[in-house]
């Protein structure tokens, strides 16, 4: 089982950026997906910051995949899709249909569809492979069981990336609500972003943790973290994709590593992983049941 | 038939009744869905089986006017018959065009009803012409609906770069995520739009009178407290009030419906083929009034777009019907973004 990086859905100053890739850079993920993938507004790196940072992750041995933004609504947004989908050093993550088409136009063949492309069936996943994809990044919403049934439908082979580790991207808006929350309009938003390493916590009004903003993008308060959950990823996944967060992210890749290896259990390496999540986890996708519950099996 | 005129007036019917009554009051085109899970209104007491379905469209076309079968959820592995099995039906019933999400169900369609004619729904997540263009070349589809998340330039460019027809959401619900990219319902309650077809769904509500005032849960989770007094609204989850950083507010979105009304000469003016009223879970009583208004104003426009004015009496029928009394022109005003 391979060790996926996923892109840092978080604005951060630019040197903290470098920082933290260095770091990754000595750790035992087997790939990183860099590039900005929530909101064209974020500039401290551009794209080709990206790609000189992927050349020194891939020199380090790593693989690098470039990933395209989510939501595309802007000319420039296209322009900047159109240049990454261009490029021939790294594969592409496509992540919404526009991307896919311009893949697909230029004949490339070792995409990665990801996680926003809506797969829920096998007749879709195998378009995308005839269009292209070698490998796919499971919404994080779909169970383990509705995995292995698409799996077990597919005629053609391609690679399995699970959502295994992070706040999970819930949803994407046109409307930025770090901005609403500081009223602000997104078109000047002063880039509040920058100063909140892990987004904005959204607590209920009996002060429950419940979301998080960022941006554009909501996530969820609570950790989805598939650690006690490794067995039955066995035979489902060759990836595990762990998103980045704003403290301990490598403590994390350790303790999955360690996990894979046999040299925790699940459960010990679930415990273990407490120390460095900033909120509760929750596993509940992965068993079909509501994202927010911690599912522990009888 | 009657020639629909240039702006297709595209009207919910959640049911029978609103069916005849949205035809009544002018809607050029109607759309529906299956009692199931097959649609993104997938709500107890909507929607119609095959019998309703064939009086329906026979009501519409002895009229002139189109009848679009909604099947925009995306089916799974296991229950991937019986979306297909509702395309079948819909090509059998000739119902005048399917409005899909998921690609694998555009290619079962195209392959198998070549005749069908496709829309790409709002489920798809299309913003872009790149996207749309996607869907044109691999199934054919004629028309596209936007989700709302554009603004009226960005959709202006769209059209200027596809030969797919545009539908826009003119009036009604707003939903402020990327239809097709939510999850925030299967987060808290296991069930979303993309699979089971519905948000928020009530058998995870609670309403309960506390000492602190109305609380509206779902699946246990506190979306909003009325203070007496206060209009209590449907806890749909992206429209409660949280907490951020010690301050209570709607921190996602406000209960306010869209209303583009004023927006209609420009509308015309891009390009839109049609303009959507959401709404198949309001009663037939919304879809009179909402239906005659727009009527009225897609007339108007036609006749006259230069001298268009939105008449008081528009927006203060339409106000009556909105969520939460107010209304908003949401992301085609930038703005609001």
């Amino acid at each position: 089982m391979k060790l996926a990086l996923g892109p840092l859905l978080y604005y951060w100053p630019r040197q903290e950026v470098l920082d933290f890739y260095a770091g990754i850079a000595a750790s035992p993920v087997d790939a990183v997906y860099l590039g900005e993938t929530v909101c064209s507004r974020r500039h401290e790196l551009r794209l080709d910051d990206w790609l000189e940072l992927g050349r020194q992750l891939a020199a380090a041995g790593k693989e690098v995949i470039l990933a395209s933004q989510s939501l595309i609504e802007s000319e420039s947004d296209l322009k900047t899709l159109r240049q990454i989908a261009g490029q021939e050093e790294f594969r592409v993550e496509a992540n919404d249909m526009g991307a896919v088409r311009l893949l697909a136009e230029a004949g490339v063949t070792n995409w990665i569809a990801g996680p926003t492309l809506n797969i829920f069936n096998p007749r879709t996943l195998e378009l995308l492979i005839a269009s292209g994809a070698s490998r796919w990044v499971v919404a994080p919403e779909i169970p383990g069981a509705e995995l292995a049934a698409i799996r077990a439908g597919l005629v053609q082979t391609i690679e399995t990336e699970v959502y295994a580790y992070g706040r999970l991207p819930l949803a994407f808006s046109a409307r930025c609500f770090t901005a609403r929350h500081f009223n602000l309009q997104k078109d000047a938003c002063e880039f509040r972003c920058l100063a909140i390493r892990d987004g904005l916590p959204l607590l209920t009004r009996e002060g429950e943790p419940f979301l998080t903003l960022n941006g554009v993008q909501t996530q969820s308060a609570r950790v989805h973290n598939l650690l006690a959950d490794l067995p039955g990823l066995a035979g489902r996944a060759e990836l595990l994709r762990i998103s980045p967060q704003g403290a301990h992210s490598l403590e994390i890749v350790r303790l999955f590593r360690t996990a894979l290896e046999g040299r925790l259990t699940p459960a010990a390496a679930l415990d273990a992983s407490r120390d460095y999540m900033p909120e509760a986890p929750c596993n509940g996708f992965w068993h079909g049941r509501p994202g927010v519950e911690q599912y522990v099996a009888a | 038939m009657a020639a629909s005129s240039p702006i297709e007036l595209v009207c919910p019917a959640g049911s029978l009744p609103a069916l005849k009554t949205a035809i009544d009051n002018g809607a050029d085109t109607v759309y529906l869905g299956f009692k199931d899970a097959t649609n993104a209104r997938n709500f107890t007491g909507l929607n119609f089986d095959p019998p309703r379905l064939r009086e329906g469209l026979a009501y519409a076309h002895a009229r002139g006017r189109k009848v679009l079968l909604a099947l925009n959820t995306y089916p799974q592995a296991g229950n991937w018959p019986s979306w297909t099995a509702a395309v079948d039906r819909a090509a059998e019933f000739g119902v005048d065009a399917v409005i899909l999400a998921d690609p694998g169900l555009m290619d079962y369609a195209a392959k198998r009803h070549p005749g069908l004619r496709l829309h790409l729904s709002v489920q798809g997540s299309a913003t872009s012409y790149e996207a749309i263009n996607y869907y044109h070349e691999r199934f054919g589809i004629r028309r596209a609906v936007l989700p709302r998340v554009l603004s009226l330039a960005q959709v202006e460019s769209v059209i200027a770069r596809t030969p797919v027809e545009i539908e826009v959401f003119g009036f009604g619900g707003l939903c402020v995520m990327v239809e097709g990219r939510c999850a925030l319902s299967a987060y808290a309650t296991g069930e979303s739009p993309n699979c089971q077809g519905a948000c928020s769904p009530g058998r995870w509500v609670r309403w309960e009178e506390t000492p602190q005032g109305m609380e509206t849960r779902l699946n246990g989770i506190l979306i909003d407290r009325f203070a007496e007094g206060e209009r209590t609204g449907y806890p749909t989850l992206c429209k409660g009030r949280f907490e951020v950083k010690g301050e209570t507010y709607y921190a996602i979105e406000e209960p306010a419906s869209l209303n583009t009304l004023e927006l209609l000469p420009e509308l015309a003016r891009v390009g839109i083929r049609a303009i959507k009223i959401e709404g198949r879970q309001r009663s037939p009583a919304y879809v009179a009034q909402v239906t005659r208004v727009w009527r009225a104003a897609i007339d108007a426009v036609m006749a006259a777009p230069e001298r268009f004015q939105v008449a008081p009496a528009w927006m203060a029928e339409l106000n009556k019907v909105s969520e939460g009394q107010s209304h908003t022109l949401g992301a085609y005003h930038r703005p609001w973004k």
